[in-house]
C-alpha cells in the first residue's frame, strides 16, 4: 500500500502513540483487504460503546488510549451506550454498571468524540453528503449512509472506526471504490408495503436470500425515512450488505443486474411469522430500533393520550430528539401515560437479560438482538399494536 | 530447522509452543479474558488455555469487541505469545496490534497441517518468518 510522507511519519510514531497504533491498525486492514492507499475521511461513527458489550477489556483499552493523548481529527459521533446517561435508575440499571458506563463515555469524550449515543447520527447532525468518504461502524447507519445519503463507507468495527477518527483516514477498498458499488441482484418488490414492520420484513427476507450482495430495489420508491431506516437495519442484520440501491435515490444508471428476485406479499407475511414467537402475554415493549424520529414519537404520544401503560415501555431515541419533543409537548404525554424514554441507549445494547421474557417491537433488528442476546421471545407489529400491548399486556 | 514465510499483520517476535485450532476462534464470548481458557461450547479447544502459546487458527469470528478481549488477555498475562492465521480478518488483526502480539497470516504452506500442537516455534513478524526447531 502506498503511504504519503505524512502517513509514513504517523506510522513511525512521530505524532505520538495513539496515532501510531491507529496507523498500524489501518495499514494492516489495508493489507488484508488489498487497499492501494489511504483516503481522508470527513466523518466517523464509533460503535462498541455499551459497557454490556465492551466489558472491562474495552474500558481498559479506551482509557489507556485516552490517557496517551488520543484525539480525533474529524467529526466523530458515538453509538448507543448501555443505559440512558441521565435517567438510568428509572430504567433499572444498577450502580456498578452505571459507573463503568460513565467511565467509557468519559474516555471517548476525552478523545474529542461527541457523545451523541445514537445509531441514527444522520438525524442529529452527523449527516455526510453524496460521495463523501467516511468511516462508520453500526451496520444500520452504514447501510443508510451508503444507500440513502450516497456517502461511502465500509462496515467498520468499533476499533477500526476509532482508529480512522484518530488518524483521520481509512484504507481505500470495498465501498470506497465506485466500481464495487454496482448492484448485483435486481429485487422486484411486488407487494404493497405499509407500516415499518413490513420494511423490516423486507430486509429480513432479502437479507436471508442474497446475503452480502448489493440489491437494486424496484417498487419501494417514495418511502419515508422511518421505513428506510428500518429496512437498512434489517437487511444489514440478516444479510450483511453495506449498500442497496433504488432507482430514485442514489442510483441513476439504467442497467440492471441479470439476477432477479421477486418479493411477494406472501414472502413478507412469511418473514413476519418467522419473527413472531408464540406468546400472548407481553412484559416489555420497546420502539426505536433504529432510534425513533420526531414523527415516530409524535405518533406514539398521540396513541398514548388518555391511556396508561401497564408494562415496561421504552421509547429509544437520541437525547437531542427527545429534547425537541419536550418543547412541543409529546414527551409530557408519553410520560403521563407511564411510558419511558430510553435516550442514549436501546433494547439491543442495554443489560436486559433475565429482566423480561417477551419483547414487543416494530423492528425486525430488535427481534434479532432480543432473541440472540437476551433470550426474549419476540412479537413484531405496528406501533399501534405495540402501544396496545403496553397498555393491556396482551398481544392480540 | 524449517523456515516458512508469511505476511506480517502485527510486528514483533516471540517464541513458544504451538497450539493448533482447526476451527475459527471468537475471542469475545469464546475465550475467558481472565484465564485465557477457551469456553465456547463444543469448540475443539474448549477447556484449553491459549496462554503463552503460538496460537494457530484459520481466522477470527464474532463481534469486533473481540479485539478488546485480546487486549485484556494481554494485560492479564494470559494472551498467546504470537498468532498465526490462515487468513487474518479485522478482529484478530486489530486485537493483535493494540496488544503488541506478533501476528502473521498467509504462510507459504497451510499452518494447520504444517504444525502440530506442542511444536516449538519462533515467530519473527517483523521479518514475516516462522521458524520451527527440529
Amino acid at each position: 500500500m502506498h503511504l504519503t510522507n505524512l502517513e509514513e511519519k504517523m506510522l513511525a510514531g512521530e505524532e505520538g502513540y495513539a496515532v501510531q497504533k491507529s496507523m498500524q491498525i489501518l495499514t494492516a486492514l489495508g493489507e488484508i483487504f488489498g487497499a492501494d492507499k489511504m483516503i481522508p475521511v470527513s466523518s466517523v461513527q464509533v460503535a462498541g460503546v455499551s459497557y454490556y458489550n465492551l466489558g472491562d477489556a474495552g474500558l481498559e483499552y479506551l482509557e489507556s488510549l485516552a490517557g496517551k493523548g488520543a484525539k480525533t481529527r474529524v467529526k466523530t459521533t458515538l453509538n448507543p451506550a448501555g443505559m440512558d446517561l441521565e435517567n438510568w435508575r428509572e430504567l433499572g440499571i444498577d450502580e456498578e454498571f452505571a459507573r463503568k458506563q460513565e467511565q467509557v463515555i468519559e474516555a471517548f469524550v476525552k478523545m474529542g468524540i461527541i457523545p451523541s449515543c445514537t445509531c441514527t447520527p444522520y438525524l442529529v447532525g452527523n449527516e455526510p453528503g453524496r460521495g463523501d468518504h467516511i468511516a462508520w461502524s453500526e451496520s444500520s447507519a452504514v447501510t443508510y449512509a451508503n444507500s440513502i445519503l450516497g456517502a461511502m463507507t465500509n462496515r467498520e468495527g468499533g476499533p477500526s472506526a476509532l482508529a480512522a477518527a484518530i488518524a483521520g483516514r481509512t484504507p481505500s477498498y470495498g465501498m470506497h471504490i465506485e466500481e464495487n458499488r454496482k448492484p448485483q441482484v435486481r429485487v422486484k418488490v411486488d407487494a404493497k408495503l405499509a407500516a415499518v414492520p413490513d420494511f423490516g420484513a423486507l430486509g429480513y427476507v432479502v437479507g436471508k436470500k442474497i446475503g452480502p450482495k448489493i440489491p437494486l430495489f424496484e417498487g419501494i420508491e417514495g418511502v419515508h425515512v422511518e421505513q428506510l431506516k428500518s429496512l437498512c437495519a434489517s437487511i444489514a442484520t440478516y444479510g450483511g450488505t453495506a449498500l442497496f440501491r433504488t432507482h430514485d435515490a442514489t442510483y441513476h444508471q439504467k442497467e440492471a443486474p441479470a439476477e432477479t428476485l421477486t418479493i411477494t406479499r406472501a414472502d413478507i407475511e412469511g418473514a413476519l411469522r418467522a419473527l413472531n414467537d408464540e406468546a400472548s402475554e407481553v412484559d416489555f415493549v420497546a420502539l426505536g430500533c433504529p432510534h425513533c424520529t420526531l414523527d415516530e414519537i409524535k405518533k406514539i404520544a398521540d396513541l398514548l393520550e388518555g391511556r396508561k401503560v401497564t408494562r415496561e415501555f421504552w421509547i429509544c431515541t437520541a437525547r437531542q430528539t427527545m429534547k425537541e419533543t419536550e418543547k412541543i409537548g409529546y414527551a409530557q404525554k408519553i410520560r403521563t401515560a407511564g411510558a419511558k424514554f430510553a435516550c442514549d441507549t436501546c433494547m439491543a445494547v442495554a443489560p436486559l437479560k433475565g429482566r423480561f421474557s417477551v419483547l414487543a417491537t416494530d423492528s425486525a433488528k430488535a427481534c434479532y438482538y432480543g432473541r440472540g442476546t437476551n433470550d426474549f421471545k419476540t412479537r413484531i407489529g405496528s406501533v399501534e399494536e405495540c402501544v396496545n400491548a403496553a397498555v393491556t399486556g396482551k398481544w392480540s | 530447522m524449517e523456515l516458512v514465510r508469511g505476511r506480517k499483520i502485527s510486528g514483533g517476535s516471540a517464541e513458544g509452543l504451538a497450539l493448533v485450532s482447526h476451527e475459527p476462534i471468537s475471542f469475545f464470548g469464546g475465550v475467558n479474558p481472565d484465564s485465557g481458557v477457551v469456553t465456547e461450547k463444543g469448540h475443539e479447544l474448549e477447556g484449553t488455555t491459549v496462554k503463552d502459546r503460538v496460537l494457530i487458527f484459520p481466522n477470527g469470528k464474532g463481534s469486533t469487541v473481540g479485539s478488546y478481549t485480546l487486549y485484556r488477555m494481554k494485560r492479564n498475562g494470559v494472551a498467546p505469545r504470537a498468532i498465526i492465521n490462515v487468513e487474518c480478518e479485522p478482529i484478530v488483526a486489530v486485537g493483535a496490534i493494540i496488544s503488541d502480539i506478533p501476528a502473521l497470516d498467509r504462510l507459504e504452506k497451510n499452518p494447520l497441517t504444517l504444525f502440530q500442537s506442542g511444536k516449538r516455534l519462533k515467530v519473527d513478524a517483523d521479518r514475516s518468518l516462522v521458524e520451527a526447531s527440529d
